[in-house]
């Protein structure tokens, strides 16, 4: 009997799917998850031949130093994202104090600010040279006490500042879900508003949280303009170092293939920790009251809310269109339009492909627990940790070894050579940016999948639905909000994106990322200032959807 | 038989290790109403899933009008059987209205034809009013003949149903599973239902199917499965009584604590061995000149019967229905005597 | 899984994705490290002038380099124009540029700034100068780069990070020149006198000086020029390191014909007429440098800086040393 019970009740199994079309959608997550893995074998392959010299070297003086620096921001942005993100979330999700839907869309908009430009308005606005300590110095003379832009401090409260919308979108969705009855519960039992807060409305967004947390987290690891913009060594540091300063391209992988492995490992543990332990509630019925904050308390919860928003987002825009001012007379003209057209482009195709491929990867999860396919599905998460341009290094090899191997072919059987076929070609470039920004897309991909509930599939499928016209009529609908939130995020990164950009474009195929390089590799911020904001006011309307969307969805449902 | 519809042959069905179904064979003629009943876990659901198209056999065929349709190499795919499923979530589609949900079967005709039908499947329904409505928009009750109208409204010869009424209050379920037993009897439909609750299978089933861990029991009509019951679990899962010790005098009578009590069925088991005999409350009648006497010690008041269970001298007990204008306490004692057309005897 | 219609679309889709770019007939490739706004307004110029088109790509340098090598004999690239020796060194150490024997080249370009193999050639050189607050140092203070590293200037210096070429370059050179011993102990003076963390850009170094940070630093003329031109009431002067020693270090921006070069002889044109005197100014000019080209003037706002003296070694040497001097740097705790 009681295997019975087990066997019906205790695992809920996923909607069954024709066996060829499981076929198919095995093979294409594999394929998925070799996109991937093919540029990190690349990487790991180095490994043949270890770089004994530039290890010992970099081991004896500045590999310590680095790795004791990464920590401390991981630890750092961890903790400022999770505070700022989660917290804010619970104020906007479930508290109500004055303007609050305005800064609700609002906290949203630093994701539109790519990092380094953050890093570079900072400075450039707060830093000795900068018209505020300037103003300081001319008012009080040069004794006027200064402060140097620089330091954990100032890297963690930037990184903090632009990577916490990660958090704080995944957790503001994870808490407007919660439902009436889990909270009411909670009440009941005698928990008040923070006890509420701590043992029942964390722990039941933790998986959103985590998601959050982990993609700002693999930024950090990542980022590479941000940091050397304020000057602060982290791993990424030695890793560009070996490549740039030793020529040692070898040792860079070296180096960025044990990056990977710590991420890695990283995400295991958490799944690990995670267990088996299913988080996801359907909110059912009317969602549960705000808790209304009022008087003093209100306008302190506007009041923080409003400092996150201006420090990481209106402050440092003013700034930027301030700077633009002086340079747009000059500067701006019609190529603005295309580079504008090319970046929204871009952006646009990578999100399609890309939340194309979170949709397989997530599909094939849900379906599939045989090894092959999981190790699949691990791996793409893995290209985002990687520092943009090792990952884009990694993936113009595989092009290239094909694009040999094609020209090798077609002169065997007597042919012309052929050129690059892949290499420089927009497939190429949207390849790169599905590799990369897979895992940005799988979050909220699969999130909306788990929401779908299998009995809706099978009801669709025993009326006689199946295949493209399934896709259509069922899964697409239902999962619009989440792969609409998915697209969104990734439309936004391709655009901020900028080392695979400039390796893998097309001739001719700059954007706005590659405009905003011309200028800051020759440390020119002030006229980057021009593309940088055009940048950040092409994703506004992104973000903005992104916001109310998410907003009403929640509401409305 | 030329009329069968469906027909399940020694079915077993595997979850990893587990057999949740094992051995089921049954038959359902073309308009007959059958009824899975059991406990929570006993794989009625999986035979369900199974004749559905979601669920691979382990062992076993699965034959529809005669044509095999599911086997442990495989089978046709759900969505080309025709066979309609009712869930027990519903499993409205949350993105369409009423009427869209209904339609979203229906492949022939124009969009404006598939609409008409599909209203007036609403209409048949008794929802004719909300067609316009999203599922959030309407009750319980309402939602479920949603899903009904939507099985039903591809015209398939066979509709599965999965505990549909258990989420619905008991009133409710009562009239609308007459309601949906004589919509489905009009239209000439097959269909089987899946419940826990017997009297709801008494209700709609031609036939009903007694489970317990993934074996079916008994695959017979209500009278038959009330009355002659398989074994000790089908006397004891449907209707109420209790075994009574007895021996076992004559082929077609047997020696109880309420004296010789003699049947209609004759059981050629050696003379003098011991049984347990089968009575139901009914088979207790209150007679002030009854052979024995029992305490009360339980009551239960069901309107127009009241239902005692009562002591014997020699602790046994015996259930025993009695008009409820006749009152007797907890503690009373009661004269009754035995009165059994069906004799149901277990070997002890 | 799709209908026909659909995977027609995207058979199509994926044709017109890959499909590689129609060849013009008369063109050459180049892959820059040195940005757009710094080349373009050439490449158009040589196009009016001579009808072959210029297509080029821009990224930084090891991507470009790693690029070359991935691509082997399929690349599309005909030059690669890149800036500092070190890097054009390394390119020609990796076998992806090949020699020109070029009379105009020769000719145009010295030869300490072109490779002794003839696989690249400097098209433009940058002077790493020193930069100094006038309120708090007299010019005449200022004579090496090695002087940086006395007591004197204790608490009073800023760098740019060790990360930058041009540092690696500058103290690559101190290495051929002094030997490696001799250098390290500079480069441990100059971290000893540092006011400051070194800074991440030479901007910043001399908006540190203007700010009172520190009162002298290290920087390429061309940021200074800039800056200059960007805030004029900057407090900020430039001087020349070559009162003592060998003069001033000095860089290139330059070129080479890759090995797989499918236009050799467009791409060896263009190499020369970057070299000529027409272009050479226009080249120097964008940016604030010094033309190679012994035969053209440079911009008067650089030769406002007045005359300097400098350093006569190949700057091949830059390149061959680097390694050595990004790890001593490391040693030093130079940042």
């Amino acid at each position: 009997m009681a295997g019975a019970v087990t066997a019906s009740a205790g695992r809920r199994r996923p909607a069954a799917i024709p066996p060829s079309a499981g076929r198919l959608l095995r093979t294409a997550a594999l394929a998925l998850g070799a996109a991937v893995a093919v540029p990190l074998a690349v990487l790991f392959s180095v490994w043949a031949a270890p770089q004994t010299e530039v290890w010992e070297h970099l081991a004896a003086t500045v590999l310590p130093g680095l790795v004791r620096n990464t920590l401390v921001l991981l630890a750092g942005v961890g903790a400022g994202t999770l505070l700022l993100g989660g917290g804010l979330a619970w104020l906007t999700a479930r508290c109500d104090f004055p303007g609050r839907r305005w800064l609700d869309v609002g906290l949203m908009l630093p994701l539109a600010l790519p990092a380094y430009v953050l890093a570079f308005v900072v400075q450039g606005t707060l830093d000795a040279a900068g018209p505020l300590q300037s103003a300081l110095r001319a008012h009080f003379g040069p004794a006027a006490p200064g402060f140097e832009v620089r330091g954990t401090g100032w890297v963690v409260a930037i990184l903090t500042l632009a990577f916490y919308p990660y958090v704080y979108l995944l957790a503001r969705q994870a808490f407007l879900a919660l439902g009436r009855g889990t909270l009411e519960a909670a009440r009941l039992l005698g928990l008040g508003p923070w006890g509420t807060f701590f043992r029942v409305a964390l722990p039941a967004a933790r998986p959103a949280i985590v998601a959050g947390l982990s993609l700002a987290l693999m930024e950090t690891l990542a980022d590479f303009g941000a940091v050397s913009v304020l000057g602060y060594d982290t791993f990424t540091t030695a890793i560009y170092k070996a490549w740039f300063g030793l020529f040692n391209l070898p040792a860079a992988a070296q180096l960025a293939s044990l990056l990977l492995l710590f991420v890695a490992l990283a995400l295991f543990g958490e799944r690990r920790l995670r267990g088996r332990a299913r988080f996801h509630e359907t909110a059912r019925g009317a969602p549960p009251p705000r808790l209304r904050l009022t008087g003093a308390r209100g306008w302190a919860a506007a009041a923080a809310a409003f400092a996150v928003v201006a420090a990481g987002f209106v402050v440092p825009t003013a700034q930027l269109v301030h700077w633009a001012w002086a340079t747009a007379s000059a500067e701006l003209d019609a190529r603005y339009l295309s580079l504008l057209w090319r970046t929204l482009l871009l952006g646009g195709s990578a999100a399609l492909v890309t939340v194309a491929g979170a949709l397989v990867v997530s599909l094939a999860r849900r379906q599939f627990a045989d090894a092959p396919t999981r190790a699949a599905v691990g791996l793409a998460a893995l290209g985002y940790a990687l520092p943009g341009s090792v990952l884009a290094v990694g993936v113009m090899m595989c092009f290239a070894a094909v694009d040999n191997g094609l020209n090798a072919l077609w002169q065997m059987a007597g042919g012309q050579r052929l050129g690059p076929v892949l290499g420089g070609s927009i497939a190429a470039l949207l390849l790169a940016y599905l590799v990369r920004f897979l895992a940005v897309a799988a979050g909220p991909t699969g999130s909306a999948l788990e929401r779908l509930r299998p009995s809706t599939v099978e009801a669709a499928r025993s009326l006689g639905a199946r295949g493209a016209d399934l896709l259509r009529r069922v899964y697409f609908p239902l999962l619009r909000p989440g792969l609409l939130t998915a697209a969104l995020l990734v439309l936004i990164e391709v655009m901020k994106e900028m080392p695979a950009t400039l390796l893998l474009r097309p001739f001719g195929w700059d954007t706005l990322a590659v405009r905003v390089f011309e200028f800051t590799s020759e440390g020119d911020w002030r006229r980057a200032a021009l593309p940088a904001v055009t940048l950040v006011l092409a994703g506004l309307p992104p973000v903005a959807w992104l916001a109310r969307r998410t907003t009403a969805h929640a509401d409305g449902d | 038989m030329p009329d069968t519809l469906l027909k399940l042959d020694d079915i077993a069905c595997r979850y990893d290790a587990l057999l949740a179904v094992d051995g089921v064979s049954l038959a359902l003629r073309r308009g007959e109403i059958g009824c899975l009943l059991g406990p929570s876990g006993c794989g009625k659901t999986t035979v369900l899933r199974v004749v559905a198209g979601f669920e691979p056999l382990a062992r076993g065929a699965v034959r529809l009008e005669g044509r095999e349709i599911a086997t442990p190499a495989g089978g046709l795919p759900p969505d080309q059987r025709g066979v309609g499923m009712v869930f027990q979530d519903y499993a409205l589609f949350p993105h369409l209205r009423a009427v869209e949900n209904v339609a979203f079967g229906l492949r022939e005709g124009s969009r404006r034809d598939r609409r008409r039908t599909a209203a007036a499947l609403l209409d048949l329904v008794g929802l004719g009013g909300m067609a316009e409505r999203y599922p959030h928009e309407l009750s319980g009750g309402q939602q479920q003949r949603v899903a009904l109208a939507r099985a039903l409204a591809p015209r398939p010869r066979l509709v599965l149903f999965d505990e549909p009424f258990s989420n619905l209050d008991v009133d409710l379920r009562e009239r609308l599973g007459l309601d949906v037993r004589r919509l489905l009897k009009a239209q000439g439909i097959a269909a089987v239902f899946v419940t826990h609750d017997q009297h709801e299978a008494f209700l709609l089933g031609d036939r009903i199917g007694v489970m317990r861990e993934g074996r079916l029991l008994q695959w017979d009509s209500a009278f038959a499965l009330y009355h002659q019951p398989a074994d000790r679990f089908v006397a004891d899962f449907v209707g109420q009584g209790r075994l009574v010790p007895g021996l076992l005098r004559a082929p077609d009578t047997v020696e109880t604590p309420l004296g010789l009590i003699r049947g209609n069925v004759a059981y050629h088991w050696a003379p003098g061995s011991r049984v347990d005999l089968l009575l139901r409350p009914d088979d207790v009648v209150p007679d002030p000149a009854g052979p024995v006497e029992g305490e009360v010690v339980a009551r239960a008041f069901k309107g127009a019967e009241t239902l005692y269970t009562l002591r014997l001298a020699d602790g046994t007990e015996v259930l025993c229905e009695v008009p409820s204008r006749l009152d007797h306490p907890v503690g009373a004692s009661l004269r009754v005597r035995a009165d059994v057309d069906h004799l149901i005897a277990f070997p002890h | 899984m799709f209908p026909a219609p659909v995977r027609r679309l995207a058979l199509l889709l994926a044709c017109a994705l890959v499909l590689p770019t129609a060849a013009h007939a008369a063109e050459v490739v180049v892959y820059s490290a040195r940005v757009e706004p710094l080349i373009k307004p050439l490449f158009d110029a040589y196009t009016k002038e001579t009808g072959v088109d210029v297509r080029f790509a821009t990224d930084k340098e090891g991507p470009l380099l790693a690029r070359l090598q991935a691509e082997g004999e399929n690349t599309q690239a005909d030059v690669l124009l890149t800036v500092d020796a070190g890097n054009l060194w390394q390119a020609a150490e990796a076998g992806v540029l090949r020699p020109v024997d070029s009379a105009v080249l020769r000719a145009n370009v010295p030869a300490q700034l072109r490779d002794p193999g003839d696989r690249w050639f400097g098209l433009a050189i940058r002077a790493r100068a020193l930069v100094y607050s006038p309120e708090r140092v007299k010019p005449d203070e200022l004579v090496s780069y090695e002087d940086l590293a006395s007591p004197k200037w204790k608490g009073r210096l800023c760098l740019r990070t060790s990360k930058k070429v041009y540092n690696q370059s500058l103290v690559a050179m101190m290495i051929a020149r002094l030997g490696e011993a001799k250098a390290e102990e500079i480069v441990k003076g100059w971290v000893a006198n540092l006011a400051t963390e070194p800074l991440a850009s030479d901007n910043q170094v001399i908006e540190a000086i203007d700010a009172g940070k520190c009162d002298v630093g290290v920087v390429n003329t061309y940021y200074f020029g800039r800056l200059l031109e960007e805030k004029p009431g900057l407090k900020v002067r430039l001087a020349w390191p070559d009162k003592v020693g060998p003069g001033v270090h000095v860089n290139i921006s330059g070129a080479g014909v890759t090995r797989h070069a499918k236009h050799p002889a467009e791409a060896q044109q263009l190499l020369e007429w970057l070299s000529s005197p027409k272009a050479q100014g226009l080249f120097a000019s964008l940016n604030l440098e010094f033309p190679v080209n012994p035969a053209v003037p440079a911009d008067p706002k650089v030769t406002a800086w007045g005359p300097y003296k400098a350093d006569p070694a190949n700057v091949a040497d830059a390149g061959r040393l680097q390694k050595q001097a990004v790890m001593l740097m490391d040693r030093a705790g130079y940042r």
